[in-house]
């Protein structure tokens, strides 16, 4: 910002809006991070206490290691996960180019029918996708999971590259072509990193529905080799008795990977890689 | 021989005719500028020369082969752009060898092409840098030797000095005309500005609404314009248009240049000076006849005239030139 036109009570004020937000953003997970640690008596007696002497245990972090197969759910949760969002960047960045790029009939048509799964829920077809799942034995194998978390995200992702897509220079593509680039190649090396920013938009978006969602895999794969980190976690929650330890110490530990997908996709988020390109 | 030649090209997007029938043939060597208004088709055509668009009809030849059905690298052209297009992600040399490479030319070929327009263009600086790291201008030059490298049949510009400043675009533009004597090639350059276009162009060619008007070396097309959008499209400041009722013609419209008209006591139209632009050279001399016309004159040198003085306006006859309705020229 501008020195003349930094204003300190403007200042202050934003500070505090953000800190304040950041406080409250934050707490729910600080509160998960510490009860995770604490003995069950201590959870409850003290929920906001940090964990001291007496109070602390990892009797939460046994149990989770112990019972389930707590690594196996987290890789399936990360194939998943990395997979679906993979597919989602590549078919939705294509398909956006296209669009972006090509005339053709039906065009337009074509766009909005692309667009329609924004406004539709997927869960809406869950039986259909479950008999489709069954007579294509798919049950129970992440394959299933990954298709439909693919088909889930493509929409919205189609929706926001076609539109940064159409802001990449005409020039460029041109240029690539009278070089004698494939179109092939001028979408991967010329045109895929100039929407970086955009891309890592889509993906931040897609990666949390997906890692944290708890219906499809109940419904389509819940068997225990194939479950994920979410369903895995619902064993600790019983109808009667829940416990607690387990349940706050698995989410402690979900949330790592999420975290740190993040941060790799934000500083791309961040990065402003397009300048000098043309102009 | 013939570089180009353009055999009824038509283009149309949707229902909107872009182009009419083009016909049109460049020979070997020669610097050719297509200029008009904006939206008159001039880059439209450029791109069906370069391949980027097809043509809806006709057909386009280069160096005595019909390319109409040919994609762009394959036609033996370089296109420079005005948005330079630089790869952001190569650096100078890499952005100069892509087009090489690609044509899976030898490495040796390549090193010594890019070493060869690196002198050219004197880029030896900045050969390891990235397109952000230079200024405008070294990116245009940068986006020139790209095109150099090719060693083309014919050399594409599209509106290349457009995004540079003044003093830069003059340097640019004596830059381009050197290269054009050094390479000997044949070179197609879309402008809208008549000044570049009078200064670099063997022939001109004026397009008006995906026609084209005239086609002609820039003095024929200055002195003999076959219509009025000509007549007024070419020279600085430009032709002054009035009816030519006022001059006793039998025309629709009179023209006559800024510069063809003098400020003297036994002159033919009575005016009054609305205003004087001293640039030193020249003054200008903006008027309004009695029956109400602005008109312009170009006097050569420094001349103390006030807005307000009521002047006469002198022209010699042999410099008028008479349209009709439909603007063509009148004989």
């Amino acid at each position: 910002m501008n020195k003349a036109r930094r204003n300190p009570v403007n200042l202050i004020a934003a500070h505090g809006i953000l800190i304040a937000y950041t406080l409250i953003a934050l707490f729910p997970v600080f509160v998960i991070l510490i009860n995770s640690f604490k003995t069950r008596k201590a959870i409850f007696r003290e929920p906001l206490a940090l964990p001291d002497a007496d109070s602390f245990s990892m009797i939460g972090y046994q149990t989770v290691l112990k019972q389930g197969d707590f690594f196996g759910y987290f890789q399936n949760s990360m194939i998943v996960t990395v997979v679906s969002l993979t597919l989602i960047l590549l078919f939705g960045a294509m398909a956006a180019f296209a669009l972006a790029e090509y005339r053709f009939k039906g065009n337009t048509l074509m766009g909005l029918y692309l667009a329609l799964g924004i406004m539709i829920p997927i869960r809406i077809g869950t039986v259909a996708i479950l008999e489709l799942m069954v007579s294509t034995g798919l049950v129970n194998t992440l394959f299933a999971l990954i298709l439909v978390y693919t088909a889930q995200g493509l929409p919205l992702a189609v929706f926001i590259l076609s539109e940064f897509m159409r802001g990449v220079s005409d020039d460029l593509k041109n240029a690539g072509r009278i070089d004698g680039l494939s179109e092939y190649k001028i979408f991967f090396v010329l045109v895929l990193p100039l929407v970086r920013p955009a891309m890592a938009t889509v993906a931040v978006f897609n990666m949390i529905p997906i890692w944290n969602d708890l219906w499809f895999p109940l419904i389509l794969a819940p068997a225990e080799a194939t479950k994920t980190l979410t369903l895995g976690s619902q064993v600790f929650i019983g109808q009667f008795v829940t416990d607690w330890n387990a349940v706050l110490s698995a989410l402690s530990m979900a949330i790592l990977p999420v975290l740190i997908l993040y941060v790799i996709f934000s500083r791309q988020l961040i990065r402003g890689i397009t300048s000098g390109a043309v102009k | 021989m013939t570089a180009l030649k353009l055999t009824g090209v038509c283009k149309t997007f949707g229902k909107v005719k872009v182009l009419h029938d083009i016909d049109l043939t460049v020979e070997e060597g020669e610097f050719v500028v297509f200029v008009g208004p904006s939206g008159c088709g001039k880059s439209t055509l450029l791109r069906v020369i370069a391949g980027l668009e097809d043509a809806t009809s006709g057909s386009v030849e280069i160096g005595g082969q019909v390319v109409t059905d040919v994609p762009p690298a394959k036609r033996g052209i370089a296109m420079v752009f005005q948005s330079y297009a630089l790869y952001p992600h190569l650096t100078v040399k890499g952005n100069m060898a892509l087009g090489l490479k690609q044509a899976g030319e030898d490495k040796a070929l390549i090193e010594d092409r890019v070493a060869e327009a690196t002198r050219m263009l004197d880029l030896a600086p900045y050969l390891d840098r990235r397109p952000a790291e230079l200024s405008g201008g070294q990116r245009q030059r940068v986006a020139i030797g790209r095109a150099v490298v090719r060693q083309p049949k014919l050399f594409l510009f599209d509106e290349p000095l457009s995004n540079l400043d003044a003093a830069l675009r003059m340097n640019t533009r004596i830059e381009i005309a050197d290269l054009h004597r050094k390479l000997d090639t044949t070179i197609v350059y879309v402008t809208h500005d008549q000044i570049e276009a009078m200064t670099l162009a063997d022939r001109i060619v004026v397009l008006r609404a995906g026609r084209i008007e005239q086609v002609g070396s820039p003095m024929e097309l200055y002195n003999d314009p076959v219509n009025q959008f000509v007549a007024g499209f070419l020279g600085a400041p430009s032709m002054n248009f009035v009816p030519a009722g006022v001059l006793g013609k039998t025309a629709a419209t009179a023209g006559i240049r800024p510069e063809n008209i003098r400020i003297a006591a036994d002159g033919q139209m009575a005016a009054t000076i609305t205003h004087v632009e001293h640039l030193g050279g020249d003054t200008n001399v903006l008027a309004r006849l009695d029956s109400g016309e602005p008109i312009t004159v170009r006097l050569f040198g420094q001349h103390a005239h006030e807005v307000g003085d009521a002047v006469r306006l002198g022209f010699d006859e042999a410099h008028l030139y008479l349209f009709d309705d439909t603007g063509a020229r009148v004989r």
